[in-house]
């Protein structure tokens, strides 16, 4: 059988197998473990869940002021009050979701849709506003303002 | 390089002896051989499953407050996780389907016949435990979608009379759907079941190994008569290497479904909110769905939801025991298990079509 | 002067026991309640001399165990008509149209004795309505104008709280163009009365009856209740400035106020209409049927160009939200994940939004501003929607790839088959 066949066409015909199983053996293991191995490395932004997050750095905090930040799905709002403490609300307003916002003047929340007001507490005191607005857990972590939201009962 | 280290281990663990049956191992080749594919691309799914179950354990957080969250990041954030989560999801769907292809194709050559019995039974014990993993790994996302359809399955398992309500309340950690829920799912996912699977396959391929490839009857009566008719092919490294190419497009399909048609996140559960109309379960349960469905509520006197379920299980019991239906005669009894492979196989087809259709 | 008199006299035993024992009988079956003789005629009379049990069990003074006699005096122990309802025993008969209110405000402006029922009811209501239209013209003479049971009903008057009140505020204007929608009784007043149907075509009813959202305006909220009057052109924005306060205050800062105050236009609604006011557009600002500058302005001066200046920036400012969900969506549908940008969206929808409401300043540079700040964030997201269709392209590059190494693969695997075969 071998009698017909030069060494010559043989060689190719053995390359043309070397060439390519070896070089799809490697190509296609590459090509699997390349994902793999990217995968394996943490990235950078360390979510904390959708139950906590990082509202904002103590420095950035002036007294009086909220700041809104993201929170899962929706916004927060963040204040620190001049003694000092902090609070963190839902900021979606319970009339028509409109976001709302710290007033210092005033030292309550306000909704600019429609003049809704609520205390530092969280409860509609004034305006169309139908319901209270959810508080959540705020702590200290370092230098980072951690907001989480409250444990089930 | 590669023979030195072979070297090396079989001086320490005489290899030859342990590798000697395989090398003697065949492969029956007829124009039948093709579906003998099936049973190993759903091993190699199954791998699959695995090792993409892993990576996604190591950023997935269980947890009705984290679960949705940690599926999210790890679409979004992780390199490649959008990748390893739509591999897992696809690869779970096709290991399901080419599972009921292999069942299907191992009925159609009938090769459940004796000695192979228990082959059959940890076969079907293995599907239900697959459509198991699919169940509980569904949920695992936590999304609206997913909440409502374990809902609705768990509520169809408590159907069954007398230990119905019990069974219900033990897959769902509690009467309702919640994150006791979630969390008993994921240790069914990750440990059970993986546990339990791969005991069985074990068992499936051990007994494969041990009784040889089965051989359609009337090739087999042919062949028996003349040996020298007998075409077959050595498993190593012939049948190996079909086997490898057969992996390899497998891993082609798999890949090109995960990133032209990644698996969407959906909406994070909100157990509070009323379902959303037109709920269906995953399409590997839609044929027992429909079933149920098209059973009117009263048949006799006897609820028609539980009558549903019973006959159900029924079905699932004699099919788990069919090869013991055969008779020692196969001429008789050829006609009517083929005869019922065909109908279960329309019925599963036409009820799952019809379920997806119906709205 | 029409007072109340509770009057629950003791039992008297003049009859036969045995009709006393009927009677008892009859009483412990009519809810438990002391013998109520005028309820149990009047609930089979015809018309609107009927009162039934059923009826007046729902009325709110009815629980608080008051009974016909509080209000039309006689004695409702008795079954004989000449003793029930005689002048001795200060029956009233109907009450005039004209001694209502003060009869309602014998018992409702008195706050010692409220006080007893409801400390936190309010007691002015009878001072509110000698200040309104109602009340004055009611002085006067006038009886067709509303007195409290028009509004209150009567017999089973409800809370206002409870949802089946004619006074629940989802019920008040259908109660209020009782008579306001009536053009024949209305006609001698010479007001309009289109106010109920031009209210029903307004965001605030789509509000309050479509939405449930109670907080919403109804006739009241504007006009009083009991002291009900039109709030007078010079003071309609204040009204309207209870809920929407930013536009009243860019408003009151702007040249318009003046100018509207000048030549004793309405504020508000000369553009917003008061009635059926409905969702604003930006075609408010155009030249079209909808348009409301134009109006007054003439084309071609520096107002019309503010006016296009505004219109311009507010529909560029939509049009890239509407171009940055597009390309979310296009992402989406892709199979990528860009749930963070269509959040931002929110934030370019406030935007505009806010934009919107700066249009009440009349100054284009300040809308201006406002439309920078959303323009910002649409483009942004617009970018991100982008951006990800590029990543979709990226990811069906390394799939080719693949596929590419893996075709590679089975052909080699396919020629060493052969080989081993041949």
């Amino acid at each position: 059988m071998c009698a017909d066949h030069t060494p010559q066409p043989m060689t190719s015909r053995r390359r043309a197998i070397e060439v390519f199983l070896g070089g799809g053996l490697l190509a296609s293991l590459a090509s699997f473990l390349y994902p793999v191995l990217r995968f394996l490395v943490p990235p950078a932004v360390i979510d904390l869940g959708g139950d906590e997050v990082v509202a904002a750095k103590v420095a950035e905090m002036k007294p009086n002021t909220g700041k809104i930040f993201r929170f899962g799905s929706r916004p927060g709002l963040l204040i620190l009050n001049n003694d000092g403490t902090y609070r963190a609300l839902s900021a979606t307003c319970t009339h028509l979701g409109c976001t709302v916002q710290y007033r210092p003047d005033l030292r309550e929340i306000w909704c600019a849709c429609h003049n809704g007001i609520y205390d530092l507490n969280g409860r509609n005191v004034s305006g169309p506003p139908p319901r209270p607005l959810t508080v959540f857990d705020v702590h200290l972590r370092g230098d980072e303002i951690v907001v989480n939201r409250k444990r089930e009962a | 390089m590669i023979s030195a280290l072979i070297h090396w281990l079989d001086e320490r663990l005489n290899l030859e002896g342990i590798l000697a049956p395989f090398k003697h191992k065949t492969v029956p080749t007829h124009r039948l051989s093709y579906w003998y594919f099936f049973g190993g691309i759903t091993l190699f799914l199954f791998i699959i499953q695995v090792l993409t179950g892993i990576l996604l354990l190591l950023y997935y957080r269980p947890g009705a407050n984290e679960a949705f969250e940690s599926v999210q990041y790890i679409v979004t954030r992780v390199q490649f996780g959008w990748l390893i989560r739509s591999v897992h999801a696809w690869s779970a769907n096709l290991m399901i389907f080419t599972a009921f292809v292999h069942m299907f194709s191992v009925l159609f050559l009938k090769a459940y016949r004796k000695p192979r019995e228990l082959t059959w039974v940890t076969g079907v014990i293995l599907l239900v435990l697959v459509m198991g993993f699919g169940f509980s790994g569904y949920l695992l996302p936590w999304n609206t979608l997913a909440f409502f359809a374990t809902k609705v399955g768990t509520e169809i398992a408590g159907q069954v009379p007398i230990i119905g309500k019990p069974m219900m309340i033990f897959l769902r950690g509690g009467e309702e759907v919640t994150g006791a829920t979630l969390s008993r799912f994921f240790g069914f996912h990750v440990a059970v079941l993986p546990g339990l699977v791969t005991v069985l396959i074990a068992i499936h391929l051990f007994l494969v190994q041990r009784q040889g490839i089965s051989v359609p009857p009337k090739l087999d009566v042919q062949w028996t008569a003349n040996p020298s008719a007998r075409r077959e092919m050595k498993f190593f490294p012939n049948f190996m290497l079909r086997e490898m190419m057969a992996w390899y497009v497998a891993m082609g399909v798999l890949g090109a479904l995960a990133a032209i048609f990644p698996w969407n996140l959906g909406v994070k559960a909100d157990p509070f909110v009323s379902a959303p109309a037109g709920i269906k379960p995953e399409w590997y349960f839609l044929f027992m769905f429909q079933t149920l469905k098209v059973i009117p509520s009263k048949v006799w006197f006897v609820d028609g939801e539980v009558l549903g379920v019973l006959g159900c299980s029924l079905a699932g019991l004699l099919w788990l025991l069919l090869p013991f239906f055969e008779s020692d005669h196969p001429a008789r009894t050829k006609g009517w298990i083929t005869g019922l492979a065909i109908f279960a196989l329309a019925y599963v087809i036409g009820m799952s079509v019809y379920g997806y259709l119906a709205n | 002067m029409a007072t109340l008199q509770i009057k629950r006299r003791p039992f008297v035993p003049a009859r036969p026991v045995w009709l006393a024992g009927l009677i008892l009988l009859g009483a412990s079956l009519s809810y438990g309640q002391a013998v109520n003789s005028c309820l149990d005629c009047h609930s089979a009379q015809p018309g609107r001399l009927e009162v039934t049990p059923e009826k007046f069990s729902q009325d709110i003074h009815a629980q608080k165990g008051l009974t016909c006699t509080s209000c039309h005096g006689g004695d409702s122990s008795s079954y004989d008509p000449d003793q029930a309802m005689s002048r001795k025993a200060g029956w009233k008969g109907k009450i005039d149209r004209k001694q209502i209110p003060q009869l309602c405000g014998s018992c409702h402006s008195n706050p010692a004795f409220i006080r007893q029922y409801n400390p936190s009811l309010r007691t002015d209501q009878l001072d509110q309505y000698h200040t309104s239209v109602h009340g004055k013209r009611l002085a006067g003479g006038d009886t067709k104008v509303a007195v409290c049971t028009d509004c209150h009903s009567v017999h089973d008057l409800r809370p206002p709280s409870d949802p089946r009140s004619t006074v629940n505020p989802v019920n008040v204007a259908k109660t209020c163009s009782r008579c306001h929608s009536d053009a024949a009784y209305m006609k001698q007043y010479g007001i309009p009365t289109d106010q109920f149907a031009n209210y029903n075509t307004s965001v605030h009813h789509d509000a309050m009856v479509v939405r449930g959202d109670l907080s919403a305006p109804t006739c009241t909220t504007c006009h009083g209740n009991h002291g009900a009057a039109p709030p007078g052109v010079d003071k309609v924005q204040n009204v309207c400035s209870t809920c929407h306060a930013f536009q009243a205050q860019m408003y009151q800062k702007s040249t318009h106020s003046k100018a509207f105050e000048d030549r004793s236009l309405p504020g508000c609604v000369v553009c917003h209409s008061n009635h059926g006011i409905h969702m604003p557009s930006d075609a408010m600002l155009g030249t079209g049927p909808s348009g409301v500058c134009m109006r007054c302005h003439a084309p071609g001066d520096h107002c019309d160009r503010a006016r296009v200046d505004i219109l311009n920036n507010l529909t560029r400012l939509d049009a890239s939200i509407k171009d940055a969900d597009q390309s979310l969506r296009l992402a989406e549908s892709a199979g990528m994940e860009v749930s963070e940008a269509r959040l931002s969206q929110d934030q370019a929808k406030d935007a505009l939004t806010k934009a919107r409401v700066t249009i009440h300043s009349f100054q284009a540079a300040l809308v201006n501003q406002d439309v920078e700040t959303g323009l910002k964030i649409a483009n942004a997201n617009l970018k991100a929607g982008q951006d990800a269709m590029v990543e979709r392209n990226h990811r069906r590059i390394g799939l080719g790839i693949c596929l590419i190494a893996i075709a590679m693969m089975l052909v080699g695997l396919w020629l060493y088959i052969k080989k081993l075969e041949s």
